[in-house]
């Protein structure tokens, strides 16, 4: 589209029942509460407005839109005025002109006129209303007392905020608060000293309490907070709607285009997963698409202790073709395997695990939610019948109780965090259950009402404490439960909860968690009104992770909160295609839409529609296959977008895997720590070079718009076609939507999915089929897709994983707002400014026993390996637990992790892992070694 | 820990987790899980490992699982 501003219609809507007045002789209906502003906007009229925008609640506070109301005394303010039936408005009168421009004038003679270099010259409302009130004079002169000649703070990587520009409407301060809920910002002094501040006086942006979330930039009428890629580049010129390639939120942006370059990205108000809000990675952290290290040409080698050499794609898919051939001819199919990417599109995955299924003729496809939410995939799948959340994002606004339980929305999902804190200050409870303090626990006006500091492993031991005295207090929603749920599952396991062994004062010296705490947390979790529970990575990656997600979905079944808004079970998704990954039949025991590939009519389908027969039998899992690798039986592997080395456990083993190997394979954007084991680099594309779908955690698909052409030729979906061929396959898809419609056919929760459709309604949640046309924003509405909902009775079963005398603490690991997953983006951009390394969090009383200052280097021992990185000393991690993030390669956590799993899933167990922390000195041998070897690995030949 | 030491611990905490169903669910759904989630080469290693090592639930699971395939 070209580019134009998104329209503002100056006050929020509203959902109130219909009000018909009339503005400026024109009849209007709109919602109840809506405000005469918006009104007018309905209907094209715009009110001249400053400190009014659509995001934030109206403060009335410009004296810009004031309008002449019949019966009515003065001249109100159209933001704060409601509209009234038969009411009687008129937005322009000379009255209205003269008060306007008056207004008008007495801002333009505090504002600097550097309209021709200004960095919001033609983008910028100020400019805009003063053309719309007609401005021509200003006649108090610029000599007087000013604010013009202030100094921008510049501190931030990507905005600026120059108070001389700025009008002090607190549209900022009010996004910061109403939107982002971080309340950074505030009006510093009264009257003509009133300045927007980011705290104390000391503070500039990028030292005070700002997350960069970008709300404040957006809510800007003036060039005061402004993108410095927008000072740098110019204007956009055009703007293609497009979804983040960050977290599991899926928000949609405008990528904002002048000719090939990417000026910025601005939250789309239309989006429904982030209803016009961003975070610091979405808005920002976009820059590693055009980073140095980008390798955009094929390159190959013999053996990895040879340098790479740069060749020609054909080259590189003649090679790669020839070498699994003649794997497949001398070990067999089942020695080839293939990982799809949560990082890439719905099509791109589907492709992978055909080309691995069809061309390989193995079922050894696995993808990295082998590492984050498996359990989730089966532990729902197994309790409620589908793999996948129940709600949509919108649903919080009826939650009464949000529950959330190893998870940390303000970091990991920090767009819907936003919304779940607007929720809390509008007075719903919230319940923590999380070894660590997370800033969900206390921030700016959001207080726990209960957090369960739990002991790190006892996820289900805490949650059948919460069931037992649910139960054993009368609190269950037992007609519900006898509608809706397997009633004979039910009484079973109400008798095991119900056991004294699962009190909360039997299991407190295993959880730590103080037992009136637990009981008054279940009794505000059972009787609190709509219960909503929202979960992560520190439910799923334990040994009992499965288990904890259903005993998430017992308790959500036995209090009745399950198939309406405001309660549900919410898997917090960590990648931003992780669930379409896994919709896309990438889990070696699935065919798409989690269809076992024992089932012959599913498998007919697909051998029908591929034209070749598959293997009834599961294939192998991430795991696995690094284990068939080291015994011999499993030989090429072909990984788009993931890097495993980096994010998979136990660094020595994955490592031993990939060196096993004749032949691997890795497609992506820059060489990663996993390409330092390959004999093929096949550079892939940007969520900017591409077209095809994400889906969200909320298991809505949203188109991904290709804005530019891809840096290496070819979209990724193209390379995988590219391989296919080379593989002797037939496939001949010219564009992403045919691939869709593939989909669409084999899949029935996506039978009504297609781009075309996606493009004319913006999204559409799975299932997308006869029975739901438009899709289900709310799953189990009418009963359970499995039919009756089932309660799965679950063993607290301790972790293998022990504290002892030589490794004394337990280590957690995750991730931080600024940084992603393995880093690989985000470290390529400036949000490293915010964190530059990994540093290890440890309770002060730990810290004291072994001599450590935060800033101190500390090495990091476990039984699998060790590291050093840095101390940060801090009360936010209990004592006797150590929590660390993954970001950097040069730390690489998880050379401490263990092979300890899942046990349905082998889901990894990163969030127990005993260890000792030491003062040390510098990098151990391993970490020294492994530089080393990943120098020389990335030797590239030089062209000839 | 080598591969046959791994998948031992693997069907061993499948029989674990499964064993509150009850003994005779809990052996069945072990081998159902072992037959719906493992690929052949880990069906044959468990059949040929040291059963010994394994508990009553998985050693009578893995049996089902030999007789099935």
């Amino acid at each position: 589209m070209a580019y134009e501003m998104q329209p503002d219609f100056g006050t929020p809507a509203r959902d109130g029942a219909p009000v018909t007045l009339t503005i400026d002789g024109r009849a209007v209906t709109v919602p109840a509460g809506t405000s005469v502003m918006r009104a007018a906007a309905e209907i094209g009229g715009a009110i001249p407005k400053l400190c009014a925008t659509d995001n934030v609640e109206a403060f009335g506070s410009c004296r810009m839109c004031l309008v002449e109301i019949e019966g009515a005394r003065g001249l109100p303010a159209s933001c704060t005025t409601p509209v009234a039936a038969a009411m009687v408005v008129k937005t322009q009168t000379p009255r209205l002109e003269k008060i306007r421009r008056g207004v008008m004038e007495l801002y333009i003679s505090d504002h600097p006129l550097d309209c021709l270099t200004c960095s919001a010259n033609n983008d910028c409302e100020l400019q805009d209303t003063a053309a719309q009130v007609g401005l021509r004079d200003v006649r108090y002169g610029y000599a007087g007392e000013n604010h013009l000649g202030q100094a921008p703070d510049l501190s931030n990587p990507y905005f600026a905020f120059d108070a001389s520009k700025c009008i002090v409407c607190s549209r900022c301060v009010r996004a910061c608060e109403e939107v982002q809920g971080t309340f950074a910002l505030t009006i510093e002094g009264r009257g003509f000293d009133s300045a927007v501040s980011a705290g104390a006086a000391a503070d500039d942006f990028l030292s005070s309490e700002c997350v960069s979330c970008g709300a404040c930039v957006q809510a800007c009428p003036t060039a005061a907070l402004n993108e410095k890629s927008v000072a740098e580049i110019g204007k956009p010129e055009r703007a293609v709607v497009t979804t983040c390639a960050y977290c599991g939120v899926g928000c949609t942006f405008r990528a904002e285009m002048r000719g090939d370059q990417l000026v910025r990205m601005v939250p789309w108000k239309d989006g429904k997963a982030n209803r016009g809000h961003s975070c610091v990675k979405g808005r920002f952290a976009w820059g590693y698409a055009n980073h140095a290290d980008r390798i955009t040409r094929p390159m190959i080698r013999e053996s990895i202790t040879q340098p790479w050499r740069e060749v020609s794609w054909e080259e590189a898919i003649s090679f790669t073709a020839t070498r699994l051939k003649a794997i497949k001819a001398q070990y067999g199919a089942r020695a080839l395997g293939g990982i799809t990417s949560s990082r890439c599109t719905n099509e791109e995955a589907f492709l992978v695990q055909k080309l691995v299924r069809g061309g390989f003729g193995s079922n050894n496809v696995d993808t990295c939610a082998r590492v984050c939410h498996s359990p989730t995939g089966y532990g729902l799948k197994t309790t409620f019948g589908t793999s996948a959340g129940t709600q949509d994002f919108d649903s919080v606004e009826d939650s009464d109780v949000i529950l959330i339980i190893g998870a940390n929305p303000t970091d990991g999902h920090p767009v819907f965090a936003s919304r779940m804190k607007k929720r809390l200050r509008q007075g719903a409870k919230l319940i923590v259950i999380d070894p660590r303090r997370i800033d969900m626990v206390r921030s700016p006006h959001i207080e726990a009402a209960h957090h369960l500091a739990l002991q790190p492993g006892t996820n289900v031991a805490v949650l059948t404490a919460v069931a037992h005295v649910i139960v054993t207090e009368g609190l269950a929603d037992e007609a519900f439960v006898r509608e809706r749920c397997d009633w004979d599952e039910y009484q079973d396991w109400a008798r095991f909860v119900s056991d004294a062994r699962h009190s909360p004062e039997t299991l407190e010296p295993v959880t730590r968690v103080p037992a009136e705490e637990l009981r008054a947390a279940a009794r505000l979790f059972a009787t609190g009104g709509n219960g909503a529970i929202y979960y992560g990575l520190g439910v799923t990656e334990h040994s009992q992770g499965s288990s904890t997600v259903m005993a998430i979905a017992n308790l959500a079944m036995a209090t009745g909160n399950v198939g309406r808004r405001g309660v549900g079970v919410n898997p917090l998704r960590g990648q931003n295609n992780v669930q379409g990954a896994c919709d896309m039949g990438s889990f070696p025991h699935e065919l798409t839409g989690y269809r076992h590939i024992s089932d012959g009519d599913t498998r007919a389908q697909f051998e029908a529609e591929w034209g070749v027969a598959l293997d009834a039998e599961p294939g192998l899992r991430i795991p696995n296959m690094l284990d068939a690798a080291v015994d011999g039986s499993f030989r090429a592997i072909y990984i788009q977008g993931e890097d495993i080395l980096q994010s998979d456990p136990n660094t020595h083993h994955v490592a031993a895997g990939l060196a096993a190997m004749d032949c691997v394979i890795v497609h992506d954007l820059f060489l990663n720590e996993t390409a330092n084991y390959a004999h093929v680099f096949l550079p892939g594309s940007t969520f900017l070079e591409k077209t095809g779908t994400f889906t969200n955690a909320e298991r809505r698909i949203q188109m991904v718009r290709r804005v530019m052409d891809p840096a290496n030729g070819y979209e990724d979906w193209q390379v995988t076609q590219l391989l296919a061929r080379a593989m002797d396959l037939d496939w001949d898809y010219s564009d992403a939507g045919q691939i869709m419609d593939e989909i669409a056919r084999l899949t029935p929760s996506f039978a009504g999915v297609s781009h075309a459709r996606l493009d004319a309604e913006g999204s559409l949640q799975w299932p997308v089929n006869e029975a739901h046309p438009d899709g289900s924003p709310i799953m189990h509405v009418d009963g359970f897709v499995r039919g009756k909902g089932k309660f799965v009775v679950t063993e607290y079963i301790p972790t293998d994983e022990r504290t002892g005398p030589r490794y004394p603490l337990l280590l957690t690991t995750g991730r931080i707002l600024s940084q992603y997953n393995v880093g690989a983006q985000t470290r390529r951009t400036a949000n490293s400014v915010w964190h530059a390394e990994d540093v290890l969090e440890i309770h002060p009383t730990d810290a004291e026993n072994r001599g450590l200052s935060s800033g101190d280097w500390v090495k990091l021992a476990s039984r699998a390996g060790e590291t050093t990185l840095r101390a940060l000393v801090t009360d936010r991690v209990a004592p006797g637990v150590v929590y660390t993030t993954f970001h950097h390669p040069d730390t690489q956590a998880n050379v401490v992790t263990t092979e300890n799993s899942d046990w349905a899933t082998n889901c990894p167990e990163y969030k127990v892992t005993a260890v000792q922390v030491m003062p040390s000195n510098g990098p151990t041998a391993w970490q020294r070694d492994y530089e080393a070897q990943a120098q020389q690995a990335r030797r590239i030949e030089a062209a000839e | 820990m080598n591969t046959t030491d791994h998948l031992i611990k693997m069907a061993n905490q499948i029989a674990a987790n499964l064993a509150a169903q009850g003994r005779e669910v809990a052996i069945r759904e072990t081998a159902q899980h072992i037959i719906d989630f493992w690929d052949p080469r880990m069906k044959a290693g468990i059949a040929a490992a040291d059963h010994a090592q394994l508990s009553e639930i998985a050693r009578a699971a893995v049996g089902i699982v030999t007789a099935k395939a």
